[in-house]
């Protein structure tokens, strides 16, 4: 084996064990790389009690009220299996619809209510007009009523 | 044509002179039209208005910022391994773009982040890999910069790449296997994109244009190096004085 050859042989096996040891610290810290719950996630327990963590989800469609005060909003989070109510004080960001992705930060309150400190607006990877926005969404009704 | 002759700093510095051209007139070309595409045919976004163009700078400067990454370290590895000199003058010249990318990415990701999300800035896994990703770059252009023996320099700064290298898919699947505010990809190898036609042809032309800048300027700064490194040699000397 040349001298060059038994070099790269070195240099391959070192990447490998990086990779590994990578792969198990990854492994090991996946439980905290997680930015938000699922309201199911909440819902099993695996969410933590003592502390301020985010959840994530759906605007449930027509859950949003606001009171009186104008700045207080109560508004679902569902992840079409699990929901949970959460109340706000504060701005929303532009992107905050009813059915649309959402993540809040903040504490679940001894009533169940997630109290939130936080809104933030998740929107997808989709980037379309207007026009094909409407158009997909008229083309789901239709297959909708036809489903039914 | 043996292509081990371009292998050779004296070779490659005439080679990379008469390229250096025609990337600079590509990258000028490709940037007008994508930037026109960008502004004036792209339409509309349905949720984000027009808020969303920051993709047509955002997204090109990210993928840069992991593929120069990738390159450094295919450099690095061929240095290391049969220790050729042009292949770490390369790794040098292209970590300066590659850092200035990952900066621009995390720049406009934040000028997006607030009016779409609400928050400058999240902890989230693709944003913090990212920022893992531009303290790989300052750490090993410092790196490079600390230790005055070339070669040594050399050897441990490519190390370091190779080492940092385990970032880059991270970086890339980190919205697949986490949670994250950050949003999926829309351009991927496995799926149809889910981008209008228009918007994704715009962010494709500029993403082509950072391929050609990039190459134009690491062309430009290899031969400032081979010229830096090569200072004692003849052919250095002769062309000096021919210049002169």
């Amino acid at each position: 084996m040349k001298s060059r050859h038994k070099k790269l042989l070195v240099i391959v096996l070192a990447l490998a064990g990086i990779g590994i040891a990578a792969a198990l610290i990854l492994n090991a810290f996946q439980s905290n790389l997680v930015f938000f719950f699922s309201p199911t996630q909440v819902a099993n327990g695996e969410a933590p009690t003592d502390r301020a963590f985010r959840i994530g989800g759906l605007v449930e469609e027509g859950s949003v009220k606001r009171d009186p005060d104008g700045l207080t909003v109560r508004f679902v989070v569902t992840d079409t299996a699990k929901s949970m109510n959460v109340v706000y004080k504060g701005i929303l960001p532009d992107l905050f619809k009813e059915g649309k992705g959402v993540v809040a930060e903040g504490k679940q309150g001894v009533d169940g209510v997630f109290v939130s400190t936080q809104v933030l607006a998740k929107h997808d990877e989709n980037y379309m007009p207007p026009e094909a926005a409407h158009a997909l969404e008229q083309a789901q009704k239709a297959q909708e009523t036809l489903a039914k | 044509m043996n292509l081990y002759t371009y292998a050779s700093p004296a070779n490659f510095y005439v080679l990379a002179g008469k390229l250096v051209p025609w990337f600079a007139w590509g990258t000028g070309i490709f940037t007008v039209w994508g930037l026109y595409i960008a502004f004036f045919l792209a339409p509309t976004d349905f949720q984000q208005s027009e808020a969303y163009r920051i993709i047509f700078i955002h997204v090109p400067a990210a993928w840069m910022s992991m593929f120069i990454y990738l390159v450094m370290a295919f450099w690095g590895a061929i240095g290391l391994a049969f220790n050729t000199r042009l292949s770490f003058m390369m790794a040098r010249a292209l970590a300066p773009t590659g850092a200035i990318f990952t900066f621009i990415a995390l720049w406009t990701g934040a000028w997006w982040g607030k009016p779409m999300w609400g928050a400058w800035w999240v902890w989230d896994a693709r944003l913090t890999s990212e920022l893992i990703l531009l303290f790989l770059y300052v750490g090993i252009i410092a790196l490079w910069a600390a230790i005055d023996d070339i070669k040594r320099g050399d050897r441990a700064g490519s190390l370091l790449t190779l080492i940092g290298a385990i970032n880059v898919p991270i970086i890339y699947f980190s919205v697949k296997w986490w949670n994250t505010l950050h949003q999926g990809a829309s351009v991927s190898l496995t799926k149809a994109p889910s981008m209008a036609a228009t918007m994704l042809q715009g962010m494709l032309v500029l993403a082509i244009a950072a391929w050609l800048y990039t190459i134009t300027v690491a062309l430009i700064r290899v031969r400032r190096i081979i010229l830096e490194r090569e200072r004692q040699t003849e052919w250095v000397k002769a062309l000096l004085e021919k210049e002169t």
